[in-house]
């Protein structure tokens, strides 16, 4: 007898456990009523923005986080189906290529027109909400300042072997890739992408690059300049050894990369959605994210950041469309030199 | 045909065992229709470049070279511990088990962040085997615990030295909890994703996980993932190959006793020694690490409701994942130990090739099938805990399957000369016996799903984030301090499962 009963209450046990995760899930703030933003950005950066919206206007807003063409990738397989309403990247490759597929919604013209028109696509389907510089990284016991290359180009060039570092899986460095691309076309891009492959040592991330010159291991690194201003709020601990290094005068090295936010047209909460990404574009979100750890350029002119960050107007970075940008091409261009 | 099958008392165990495989086998249909649907020129062009045998060198030098520290270290661990007169083997037995609790990717985060050295071949073998070798010393530890000393005894009585009795005697019965340890230690190898991906070391598995993120079409990260199941067929056959069929069950009568424990003697100290740096090294870098993290970054704070949610959520889908898991491999289980032939082999085969998959590719399938097939399971838990499943099935199935191995098929027998039927010889007899490889199959399971990161990231449903999701999205932002706490909760939420599987394999007491 007892052991039947002994069955019994493991099966028991076994039902509760299987169904333990599902109670949890819902048990959560549940809300079918909540924006879906698949969010590419800075989690912690986008929660902040999102629990002021919701204290604001009532609505309330789940993320989905991930990588830049982690999620676009997503959205193309989810097609239709796909429960997001917006999308949020790091980089506008992203974006364009989930435009390229017809799955925004355009957005609205009080919506557009609070940011610089070089920061969003002509067709007005998603716009730029941040923006980060591309910078070189440089540790100066292993470099002086006068040997700092003028072009991002010259990196390629034999006097940088072993000289440069850079992450190549990341959707920041792909991104600069598509401006070298859009700037200088691909004959010039498959000889640099050669050439820093011959150069350069390759690590997993932006901040294993800052890391990794900071230490000395190598006396360059391509990355974006908030990695290396954020260090320096945190800690200090893996940049107090190097400096930043601005290319500037419209070298593809100042090439100033684009967050993009889009409505997805397909989503079951379009007005809140489109309240959303507004509020991202308005002044109050903008100084929220000026106000945050994340240390982006704010694209708003009404909002500049305004910390102890190069101010945004010196920059002067190329120019280049956000939608000419090629994902697509650049991975093919990288997987081809061996990088991917 | 139902009726003969069932007069062999096979038939409802073998038509579970089918759909429990058919199920594991759904990521692995997806990449074959992928890769039939690209064409061979395609393939062959994604296939045939220099990065792809740069890859292969990567993988295969550092699998080779993990399986060797792991089973080196495991078993000389294990034997330390259960056959010589080794003082607190009580402690020494949970402190080489502890580092179960530590994940591989919070490991190397502890390593990586102290010294960069290690992002290298030797340091990637190091770290990895740091955290993978308590697969093999578990197991063995086990094995050694039921392990009679009669055979030894035998042997030694016939003259041979007492180190040449273990090998020729003991070692041989231990084998499949060896090889099966040292399996398990090659496929998460190839599996292995967030610790590589932070040693710099570049493999198949991290390289897929870079197509996935940077390529829209996938058939590059399909190609790549394709060579992955190669190499985890290859890796199958020569475990294979290794175990043989050989039985490994006590077949004489009486209660069993184990062999008497080596005297140590002046050799106690460098054993001291050796033990303490491996735990030293295994245990309190990664956590000394932490422990610096969540002292030094500005960014270090305590979001206690983020923090409280993301460990509820990762404690409910590690026990409905345990479970899940469990359920799908006790009959597989019974059905490769208890009716060995070429089905039953084939079965557990495909059971395992699953495993050597990344959980990024396992999601992806799940995501394209589950949105072609049935729309309303997409993105809920059922079917991340399929993923979990899919992935950790062979956890619970080597556990079970070597205590089945050890339990006489004798009882089995003889509740069915009882008048039992099949099922409830299972249910009353079988399951009875293996209960200790039962728990310690549900802690190894509930331990992977609550350190899993790809699958969780692409399955679980909208606004769920999991401890281990949580310390990866921080940890890969910069943010090391904000990392901290998750990797804390992520080692303090594997404890108990560690204990208990520690508990299960533990030394016999010391006789006075």
């Amino acid at each position: 007898m007892l052991r039947t009963r002994s069955i019994r209450l493991l099966a028991a046990t076994a039902a509760t456990a299987l169904a333990l995760p599902v109670l949890a899930a819902c048990g959560g703030e549940d809300d079918k009523n909540a924006v879906v933003v698949y969010n590419a950005q800075h989690k912690q950066l986008i929660s902040a923005v999102a629990k002021e919206f919701t204290k604001k206007t009532g609505i309330t807003v789940k993320l989905r986080n991930g990588s830049d063409l982690e999620l676009a990738n997503q959205l193309v397989a989810e097609g239709t189906a796909s429960p997001a309403d917006v999308f949020l990247t790091e980089n506008s490759p992203a974006m364009a290529l989930v435009d390229s597929k017809g799955l925004f919604q355009p957005l609205a013209r009080t919506t557009l027109e609070r940011i610089p028109a070089q920061y969003r696509p002509t067709d007005g389907d998603w716009t730029g909400f941040a923006g980060r510089s591309t910078v070189l990284v440089y540790n100066p016991s292993l470099i002086s300042e006068d040997d700092l290359p003028t072009s991002l180009l010259d990196l390629a060039g034999p006097a940088w072997a072993g000289k440069v570092s850079f992450s190549p899986t990341g959707a920041d460095f792909q991104a600069i890739v598509a401006a070298v691309l859009a700037l200088k076309g691909e004959d010039a891009t498959k000889a640099w992408l050669a050439g820093i492959k011959a150069n350069g040592k390759t690590f997993q991330g932006n901040n294993v690059v800052l890391k990794s010159v900071n230490a000395g291991e190598v006396a360059t690194g391509i990355i974006y300049h908030y990695y290396w201003d954020r260090d320096q709020e945190e800690s200090g601990e893996n940049s107090d050894n190097s400096k930043l290094y601005f290319f500037g005068d419209q070298d593809p090295g100042a090439f100033v990369s684009t967050s993009g936010a889009g409505v997805l047209a397909n989503g079951d909460h379009l007005t809140d959605a489109e309240k959303f990404v507004d509020y991202l574009t308005s002044a109050e979100g903008q100084k929220i994210i000026a106000d945050s750890y994340a240390l982006e350029y704010t694209l708003n002119p009404e909002v500049p950041l305004g910390r102890e960050v190069k101010p945004f107007a010196e920059l002067d970075p190329p120019a280049v469309g956000v939608s000419e940008l090629d994902s697509q091409k650049v991975v093919q261009l990288m997987q081809d030199a061996g990088l991917l | 045909m139902i009726r003969t099958l069932t007069r062999r008392g096979a038939s409802p165990l073998t038509l579970v065992g089918l759909v429990v495989v058919l199920l594991t086998l759904i990521p692995l249909g997806y990449i074959a229709y992928a890769l039939v649907t690209m064409g061979p020129a395609d393939l062959a062009a994604l296939l045939w470049r220099p990065r792809v045998g740069e890859l292969l060198r990567n993988t295969l030098s550092l699998m080779v070279g993990t399986v060797a520290v792991t089973t080196v270290v495991g078993v000389a661990c294990a034997f330390l511990v259960n056959r010589t007169d080794l003082r607190l083997r009580g402690w020494w037995h949970a402190l080489l088990s502890a580092p179960l609790a530590v994940p591989a990717f919070v490991n190397s985060y502890g390593w990586v962040s102290l010294t960069s050295s290690v992002q290298s071949y030797a340091g990637a073998v190091l770290v990895v085997s740091l955290s993978y070798y308590p697969l093999v010393y578990l197991p063995v530890t086990a094995a050694m615990t039921t392990l009679e000393a009669a055979p030894e005894e035998v042997a030694r009585s016939l003259g041979r030295s007492r180190t040449r009795a273990f090998f020729s005697a003991a070692l041989p019965r231990l084998l499949p909890a060896v090889l099966g340890g040292a399996l398990l230690v090659g496929l998460h190898v190839l599996a292995e994703f967030g610790a590589l991906q932070l040693l710099n070391y570049q493999t198949f598995t991290t390289a897929i996980y870079g197509q996935y993120q940077s390529s829209f079409a996938g058939d590059a990260g399909t190609a790549l993932s394709g060579v992955l199941v190669v190499l985890c067929v290859l890796l199958l056959t020569v475990e294979l190959i290794g175990r043989g069929g050989r039985r490994v069950d006590r077949v004489g009568r009486g209660t069993g006793r184990t062999a008497e424990p080596l005297v140590l003697g002046s050799r106690a100290v460098p054993v001291l020694g050796l033990l303490v740096g491996l735990v030293v090294l295994a245990l309190g870098v990664p956590l000394y690490s932490l422990g610096h993290w969540l002292v030094v970054g500005s960014s270090t704070e305590f979001p206690v409701d983020e923090l409280t949610r993301a460990l509820g959520s990762t404690v409910g889908l590690a026990l409905g994942g345990a479970t899940l898991t469990m359920l799908m491999a006790m009959p597989l289980a019974w059905l490769v130990v208890r009716r060995r032939g070429p089905v039953s082999t084939v079965l557990e085969r495909l059971a395992y090739t699953a495993n050597s998959l990344p959980g990024i590719v396992v999601a992806l399938a799940l995501v394209t099938v589950s949105i072609r097939y049935a729309p309303s399971a997409y993105q809920t838990v059922p079917v991340l805990l399929l993923a979990y499943a899919i992935l950790f099935l062979p956890r619970a199935l080597v556990s079970v399957r070597g205590s089945l191995e050890q339990a006489p098929a004798l009882l089995d027998d003889v509740a069915r000369s009882l008048g039992l039927t099949a099922w409830r010889t299972f249910l009353r007899v079988t399951v009875r016996l293996v209960a200790p490889g039962v728990g310690a199959g549900l802690a190894l399971v509930f331990l992977a799903v609550s350190t899993e990161l790809t699958a969780t990231l692409l399955l679980s449903p909208i606004g769920t984030t999991t401890l281990a999701t949580e310390f990866w999205s921080n940890s890969s932002s910069v943010e090391y301090g904000a990392a901290a706490p998750y990797a804390l909760l992520l080692v303090l939420a594997a404890v108990p499962a560690t204990v208990m599987l520690s508990r299960q394999a533990r030394p016999e007491e010391v006789r006075p």
